[in-house]
């Protein structure tokens, strides 16, 4: 088997400074819409991280994250609209709430099933849930969906708020740093979780579930659980995006938004840890510029998405770590 | 003393008698070969007392408890593991985690969620140190898709192994490997398993690996028992003569 080597943990935690230190002066260098753009794309990111413990690590095609992705997003915006609630914090709260509970049952009906099964059960769920977004339009706003304004917004416990004339700009920078510290949080705890005991078992039971039972493991409660903290990982990425987009609409929760987090993990690769990510930003760009470009921009995304599958079926990380190990081992080779 | 014993278990593939009303008992520390020419119903017993697949009838007991209808995780805690004829392994996960997860899941501690796995240094240090008794230690870090295939037996067993079962069911433990590594992998098992004061049952087709290594055998024919005992007395036994060593082997 030819798995590329794994860095080492001070290799890879300089790389990871190196990131976090090009990330931090983002506002300083570019401009307010460059830094709106990222923002966005390390809420994606962290929605794919969430959906990635399912694929890369369970083994688990889900189809129906944006039910996850939406329920963030609605928490934060009924929590305005009805309890009239403006701290970030409370609404990152209320929509890990949301989602657990959303996460929690829905996994109860979806993990004891694998496969295609799996994931017609979750499309078929989150369908569910986007119908009644559009059914109850009295208290999700139907198609108009609701408004989450920043101007309303408060973060660190009302310490940072935005009135003024100049605050979509000051909303922008101080929501990029309050996104990215969200997004360095979710990454170490997914870090830790892939590689706790628990993040063990579960890339057990993807690799052999049968062998994984005769150790005593009871499959299903670990791809419950897995579920469940992937539910609540997107869960926070809908929370964290809704206050930047200004508006929920029934749109989160339809399929597209779930094929979107799939097309994240492929494109950046779901067998190792920083491809999805790496997938969320990049798609994020891929589809701002698309649009810009061309009317077709679905067709251009599906264009890619061929291409991957076909050319680079582990992911632009995947494959990089590839070519890299490659090349590592020719010039070891050489005399 | 028994430790495991069946009465009358039975089942049936629909006109096929896999395993026939077998009474089947295993006594505590033993070695014992279970063998048969092929469909003779060995490794049908075996998945049964494994929980693999239920009986149509009969009792299993393990020390006198009956678990008939037990669950795989609960009869694992009551004492039984087992080794898988088709090698069966992490094979995207390092060897040492194979075994680590074993004593993970052994210990209870698979649904910590929050804490490094390499950070436990006593599943660690007990991985590695199983790994060096069944001579993979230098394999440690490499995955266990890369091992040589009489690795892999060996990597089997031992994370059947490293769940200190009461009684460890190998099933064919050197089938597909070469002669050499036929009595290398049985030398290393069996002193590791007797050495630990495991009970074993090893399902096999080698009668040299069988009366070399066995201190009971027990011999299957059409899904009932043609003979048990210990092997010299096998070796004479007109029947065992007569189906088993006179054709297969």
């Amino acid at each position: 088997m030819s798995a590329p080597q794994a860095p080492s943990l001070v290799r890879r935690a300089a790389a990871a400074a190196a990131v976090l230190a090009a990330l931090l002066v983002v506002p300083a260098v570019a401009s307010t819409y460059q830094t709106q753009l990222l923002t966005y794309g390390l809420t994606l990111a962290i929605a794919a991280l969430g959906f990635n413990l399912l694929l890369g690590y369970s083994g688990l095609l889900s189809f129906g994250h944006s039910a996850f992705f939406g329920a963030g997003a609605y928490a934060v915006a009924l929590m305005m609209r009805y309890l009239g609630v403006t701290s970030m914090e409370l609404f990152i709260l209320g929509g890990i709430a949301f989602s657990a509970v959303l996460a929690a049952l829905f996994g109860v009906v979806c993990v004891r099933h694998t496969r295609i099964f799996f994931a017609i059960l979750t499309l078929a769920l989150s369908q569910v849930l986007w119908t009644l977004a559009y059914k109850f339009f009295w208290i999700t706003g139907g198609t108009d969906g609701l408004r989450v304004p920043f101007s309303k917004l408060t973060l660190l416990g009302g310490l940072v708020d935005f009135p003024g004339a100049d605050a979509f700009a000051k909303f922008i920078t101080a929501y990029y740093y309050y996104v990215l510290a969200a997004f360095c949080v979710c990454v170490a705890l997914m870090w830790l979780i892939v590689h706790s005991p628990f993040g063990k078992t579960l890339q057990a039971i993807r690799d052999n579930e049968t062998r994984a039972r005769f150790l005593g493991v009871r499959i299903w409660r670990y791809r419950w659980l897995a579920f469940l903290v992937s539910g609540i990982f997107t869960g926070v990425a809908g929370s964290l995006w809704v206050p930047l987009n200004g508006l929920t609409t029934p749109d989160v929760l339809y399929w597209p938004q779930s094929g979107k987090i799939v097309f994240f993990a492929v494109l950046g690769g779901f067998r190792n840890f920083t491809g999805p990510i790496v997938g969320a930003v990049i798609f994020n760009y891929l589809e701002v510029y698309a649009v810009a470009v061309t009317e077709y921009w679905q067709i251009t995304l599906g264009v890619i998405l061929i291409a991957l599958v076909t050319f680079l079926p582990s992911g632009v990380v995947g494959s990089a770590a590839r070519l890299s190990a490659r090349l590592k081992r020719r010039r070891e080779a050489l005399p | 003393m028994s430790l495991l014993r069946t009465e009358r278990l039975t089942k049936h593939f629909g006109e096929t008698r896999a395993v026939d009303g077998v009474d089947f008992t295993v006594n505590e520390g033993e070695f014992l070969s279970l063998v048969g020419t092929n469909g003779a119903g060995k490794t049908t017993l075996v998945n049964l007392i494994s929980a693999f697949l239920s009986p149509d009838s009969g009792r299993i007991f393990i020390a006198d408890r009956d678990i008939t209808y037990a669950p795989v995780d609960e009869r694992i805690r009551a004492g039984i593991a087992r080794s898988f004829q088709l090698v069966n392994l992490f094979d995207d996960l390092s060897v040492l985690d194979n075994v680590a997860l074993a004593i993970f899941a052994r210990e209870g501690k698979t649904k910590r969620i929050f804490t490094l796995a390499e950070r436990d240094t006593a599943v660690t240090q007990e991985a590695t140190e199983l790994l060096g008794q069944f001579g993979l230690a230098g394999k440690a870090q490499g995955l266990a898709g890369g091992l040589a295939q009489g690795e892999r037996k060996l990597l089997d067993v031992a994370v059947a192994y490293a769940l200190r079962p009461k009684l460890l069911f190998l099933d064919e433990p050197t089938s597909g490997v070469s002669t050499r590594d036929k009595a290398q992998i049985m030398d290393t098992v069996s002193s590791v398993v007797r050495g630990g004061g495991i009970t074993a049952v090893v399902i096999e087709h080698d009668m040299d690996v069988v009366f070399k290594y066995s201190d009971r055998v027990v011999v299957m024919h059409e899904g009932r028992f043609l003979a048990d005992g210990p092997p010299e007395e096998i070796r004479r036994n007109h029947d065992v003569q007569t189906y088993l060593l006179g054709t297969d082997v």
